[in-house]
């Protein structure tokens, strides 16, 4: 990307570079960290109808980035991250910055701690912006479930879609897909240039690929879960959202790494400084899993995953179909382990300690029942009954030991693929672009992320990296990303094969229609989407 | 089962303290309190609305309690109880232990909060143990190291891999709604408690028995919760939440109270002199809930009760022994017995029913996933290439390090002192008793043997009549030796000693010899004295020396106990024989 494909509007002339290239600015004192910082919050301000954040922390931003700018003067940069404004998704928790998870349980919530991936970014200069809107406990694929409302997609009111739109920009816009779609909502529409999510079933990559953004689900145990409010502990990982495959690796290798705090974090491997510019691209053999041709794939979709296998076999690339026959019990085994783990991760919420406490106070038991049932939605509660109904004694072997038997089959899936000497899988992200927010609420939670997560969370269950890369813009104009799917503990070349694809397919930054700026949040939407009864 | 205590309502006088100190010591709580909030969090005190037709009480902590010798705890009565029948064979009660040991270590199993006894509510919690979302455990090694040496002396095969799991069920002092044990895989399986206790008529024959330890785990305590009845609210301490517990069952192979006493009473012990816990049961450091049943020998197994809240070894001698007995008159009487929770009331030294909320419960198991399996090495070399071995738990190193045990301990001493094993039993047992005794053969000349008689008789009698610690004793290890010293020189007559005893225990602050004389008791070595003391029995007793002198030397000793009288005893017997035989030959 570079700075003249940004240069659409002035004022987000800057925020339209990569981070490596706005990092180059600030040493070079083109811009200032607090100019930087300035110009993220109007950003933000300016697109708060998209909203993608929960919190917005601009004043300790603009502290921070005075303290950059002091480093920076006088040389001294703490590394490529010093002076650059991220955001973060409002289930990391972040020392004296409420964290919500977009639940009634824990508005107001104000952890004591920063989580390790936001501490990290902290300790090497980055300015934390905001804090991003998510599905409720990071349980959806939509964000379109939160107690804070939907996030809408910037591509939906980027020019080429509302040109197309006969509709009120009220009423037809997309979703971001999930969960961590304010992130996605953050990098895409330039108020961050790098924004952390959290993946379980693929909820960095769908929003990633559904607003254009780059997005990395590192291997399991690469980066710590210390702080991140979990999902499902044996499939969460941060995950990184950045506009550039570069600026992913910049971060990958930030947040890498052995964390005393989390016992499953691994040593990370040796990594390079930075990703090779030059790369032969015909050492790579790329596979092509059958199975991932699933029903409900759009053909404009399947056109660009097409494209691109062909890109890569032009270039010389050995590009096969393979196999990964336990794809299609993926899904099933997923559900049944996450609500397993979100049964137990969310039994500490009783109301005692922190978080929503109910006025009903006739018993202990009482207490419990009222606030679990006010601080949950249904999304939640129905995963906590489903979880528990698994785990119960006499189902336990039916469920949870046959969804574990499952998931060792599919991990091996995966090992005998790259064993055969496969170095990435090539699969699409999404079954097709964003949807619309009115289509995509006919369906519930529940069904919706059994479609959504079906490329995306056999990942997961084997812990492998993946990256989404922003491939094409669907005849809507909205954003078509393909999957790349690494060996475990090999983020690096997942990313150097991402690169070189990024390379070949220049997708462009975001165009908002001129009206779209003008735009206020409207409240409505808000009020009507939390009452919406799933 | 879990560290969770639930105590029926007992003893308000002690408990008094504890609740007060909580109430006035904490104020910081508000109903929707962060824990985050950065000034009061350490001392924050969570508080909710009591559920009020439960019935729960105060936790309690019987501070004054003392622990006593057990092999004379039990009452006589209920030892053995047997209920007779004509025909069939005798029923007799059967005994399994479960019981929660906590490990003795600067910080808690997950987190690096301190513990200690008794500090101020809510003062040693960390993020993890107040279960603040996003925070992941961190298994202390310590910890485990505890567990493998606790297992290596009860002779356990350590498992090289364990695993953690989590147990669900919502309790006010248990944050995250579940706790982390190790159901599927513990830590150390297999193992055998070898332990002593004297039987006979006279209680003096020493027997040895063991009881197979099936296993032990790592799991983590609960807090504790304070039920005020008064103001419908219960306050929670957050303290204990999180420290490290071993949790050893033990196969149900013991008849009574007085087996299960000894066999704890030694595991005490054990677990002391590794310094894996303190076992103190009076401050919860040690808690244990027996399993009772009662059946015919050759019979299946009776329906068995699980009897919690006992808080000593001789309240839990007392609380089987009680529940053998109500259940063998339950079934003579043709009713059955019911399989439920039972408290001890220590009061009334009852088993009372409690409700038993958990036993319907169904726990949810599910393996803990942010961690991964425990692995315990058998020797450095066996330690994984890239692996510190510095950072993980090496069996070899942990047998090297295994102290002298008490089993060791008690032949050592029938050895080097020659004394008899049921001392040598009596020593180890009671606390502090080995180094008295052996501060006190330091002191003397005489024969160890000896010491132990003065020891175990005058000593140990004098402390179990007041219910005394050995380091309560008035009476030094030096006094006594000194005490032993004018014996051995000649200077009071054993008899006198004795005396002397009672009266140095009745004011320590005296010396011996200030004692001695005070009351005029130094022994009378002056010839022409005890001749005339002689002179004047053998002039009041002409009847007697009559009888003598006819023959019936038995009436001598009647002459010599009026010697004694005469001068309380300061007399040597021998010389007074000599002298009285010359007198009436």
């Amino acid at each position: 990307m570079s700075a003249s494909s940004a240069a659409f509007r002035p004022a987000t002339a800057m925020l339209g570079l990569s981070i490596r290239e706005v990092s180059q600015a600030l040493r070079d004192g083109r811009v200032s960290a607090t100019e930087l910082c300035k110009k993220c919050i109007n950003q933000i301000q300016r697109t708060r109808y998209l909203n993608a954040y929960i919190t917005i922390t601009e004043e300790t931003a603009m502290e921070q980035a005075q303290r950059a700018d002091i480093r920076l003067s006088t040389g001294k940069p703490l590394g490529p991250l010093d002076g650059i404004p991220f955001s973060v998704k409002d289930n990391f928790c972040t020392d004296n910055i409420e964290t919500t998870c977009a639940s009634n349980m824990l508005k107001g919530y104000v952890p004591p701690f920063n989580a390790t991936v936001v501490q990290k970014l902290l300790d090497q200069g980055a300015v934390l912006v905001g804090k991003t809107n998510l599905d409720e406990f990071a349980m959806g694929s939509g964000s379109a479930d939160g107690v804070f409302g939907p996030v809408r997609n910037p591509w939906s009111y980027a020019t080429q879609y509302r040109e197309q739109s006969k509709e009120d920009p009220d009423s037809d816009w997309t979703i971001t897909g999930g969960s961590s779609g304010g992130s996605a909502a953050a990098v895409a529409s330039l108020s961050s240039f790098l924004a952390l999510g959290s993946d379980t079933g693929g909820s960095t990559r769908n929003p990633g690929s559904l607003c254009g953004v780059v997005a990395l689900k590192p291997s399991y145990g690469l980066l710590s879960r210390h702080g991140l409010i979990p999902l499902v502990n044996s499939m969460d990982v941060p995950g990184i959202m950045t506009r550039s495959v570069h600026d992913a690796a910049t971060v990958l290798r930030i947040l890498q790494g052995r964390d005393e705090r989390d016992s499953t974090t691994v040593q990370a491997p040796n990594t390079p400084p930075s990703l090779p510019e030059h790369f032969d691209i015909r050492d790579i053999c790329v596979g092509i899993p059958k199975e991932y041709h699933a029903p409900g794939l759009s053909k404009d979709t399947l056109a660009q995953w097409s494209r691109v296998a062909a890109m890569f076999e032009q270039a010389g690339a050995r590009v096969q179909e393979v196999s990964l026959p336990h794809t299609q019990h993926s899904i099933v085994c997923y559900h049944v382990l996450c609500c397993c783990e979100v049964a137990s991760n969310m039994a500490r919420f009783d109301g005692l300690e922190y978080g929503h406490r109910s006025a009903v106070d006739s018993s202990t038991d009482a207490m419990y029942a009222t606030t679990r049932h006010e601080g949950f939605n249904n999304v939640v509660r129905r995963r906590i009954l489903s979880g528990n109904y698994f785990l119960l004694k006499s189902n336990y072997e039916r469920y949870f030991v046959k969804a574990q038997q499952i998931r060792r089959l599919i991990t091996e899936d995966f090992k005998t693929v790259f064993r055969s000497g496969i170095d990435v899988l090539l699969t699409p992200t999404t079954l097709s672009d964003a949807a619309r927010y009115s289509d995509f609420i006919q369906e519930d939670n529940r069904t919706r992320s059994a479609q959504e997560d079906v490329f995306t969370q056999p990942v997961n269950m084997a812990g492998v990296p993946a990256v989404t890369v922003p491939t094409a813009l669907s005849p809507r104009g909205l954003p078509i990303g393909l999957q790349l799917i690494g060996q475990t503990l090999q983020d690096w070349k997942l990313l150097t094969v991402a690169h070189w694809m990024e390379q070949q397919l220049n997708f462009p930054l975001v165009r908002f229609h001129e009206d779209s700026n003008k735009r206020e949040l409207d409240q409505s939407v808000r009020e009507r989407t939390h009452t919406v009864g799933l | 089962i879990v560290g969770v205590e639930v105590f029926s309502s007992l003893s308000y006088g002690t408990t008094a303290g504890s609740w007060w100190l909580c109430k006035t010591t904490c104020t910081s709580y508000t109903n929707t309190s962060m824990a985050a909030s950065s000034s009061g969090y350490s001392r924050m005190l969570f508080s909710l609305r009591k559920y009020t037709n439960k019935s729960q009480s105060l936790y309690h902590i019987d501070t004054n309690f003392v622990i006593r010798t057990i092999w004379t705890s039990g009452s006589k009565k209920q030892l053995k109880t047997k209920v007779q029948t004509k025909s069939l064979p005798q029923m007799v009660g059967v005994v399994g232990l479960e019981i929660h040991a906590q490990i003795q270590s600067t910080s808690k199993l997950f987190s690096g909060s301190h513990v200690r006894f008794l500090a101020p509510p809510n003062s040693l919690v960390s993020y993890f143990d107040a279960s603040l979302p996003g925070t992941l455990p961190v298994l202390n090694r310590r910890c485990v190291e505890a567990a493998v040496l606790t297992g290596l002396a009860l002779n356990c095969t350590i498992n090289r891999k364990s695993l953690f799991d989590r147990k669900h069920y919502f309790y006010a002092d248990m944050p995250a709604g579940y706790q982390i044990t190790q159901q599927r895989l513990p830590i150390a399986v297999d193992g055998t408690l070898v332990y002593s206790l004297f039987e006979g008529r006279r209680r003096n024959q020493v027997v040895t028995k063991s009881v197979k330890i099936k296993q032990i785990q790592l799991e983590q305590d609960s807090g504790k919760s304070l039920h005020d009845n008064e103001q419908s609210q219960t306050l929670i301490d957050l303290n204990r939440a999180g420290v490290g517990l071993m949790e050893l069952v033990m196969e149900p192979e013991m008849c009574c109270g007085e087996e299960a006493a000894a066999a704890v009473r030694e595991l005490q012990l054990i677990l002391q002199a590794l310094g894996t816990c303190q076992g103190n049961m009076a401050e919860g450091q040690l808690r244990v809930d027996a399993n009772v049943s009662v059946h015919r020998p050759g019979e299946p197994m009776g329906v068995r009760t699980e009897v919690k809240n006992i808080n000593s070894v001789r309240h839990m001698a007392k609380a089987i022994d009680y529940e053998i007995q109500r259940q063998m008159e339950v079934l003579q009487s043709g009713g059955t017995v019911l399989n439920e929770t039972r408290a001890f009331d220590s009061k009334s030294g009852n088993t009372i029913p409690m409700r038993d909320k958990e036993g319907l419960q169904d726990y949810r198991f599910m393996p803990e996933p942010n961690l991964p399996p425990l692995f315990v090495y058998e020797s450095e070399a066996s330690v994984p290439v890239g692996v510190d071995s510095a950072q993980v738990v090496v069996i070899d190193r942990l047998s090297a390090q295994l102290p002298e045990l008490p089993s060791v301990r008690r032949t050592r001493l029938v050895e080097t002192y020659g004394i008899l094993r049921e001392h040598s039993l009596t020593l180890v047992n009671e606390d502090g008793l080995m180094d008295f005794f052996e501060s006190v053969v330091q002191m003397t000349k005489v024969e160890p043997r000896k010491v132990i008689g003065w020891v175990m008789n005058e000593l140990m009698g004098n402390l179990n009549l007041q219910s005394l610690k050995v380091s309560q004793s008035p009476i030094s290890p030096c006094a006594l030796a000194e005490l032993i010293n004018l014996v051995e020189s000649g200077h009071i007559s054993s008899s006198t000693a004795k005396q002397v005893f009672q009266e140095m225990w009745k004011a320590p602050e005296k010396t011996v010899g200030q004692i001695v004389k005070e009351q005029d008791l130094w022994m009378i070595n002056d010839k022409e004295e005890l001749r005339k003391i002689c002179q004047r029995i053998v002039d009041r007793y002409t009847e007697e020396v009559q009888i003598i002198r006819g023959g019936n030397k038995k009436v001598l000793n009647k002459l010599m106990g009026e010697v004694q009288r005469e001068t309380k005893g300061r007399t040597d017997p021998v010389q007074v024989k000599a002298i009285l035989e010359e007198m009436i030959s």
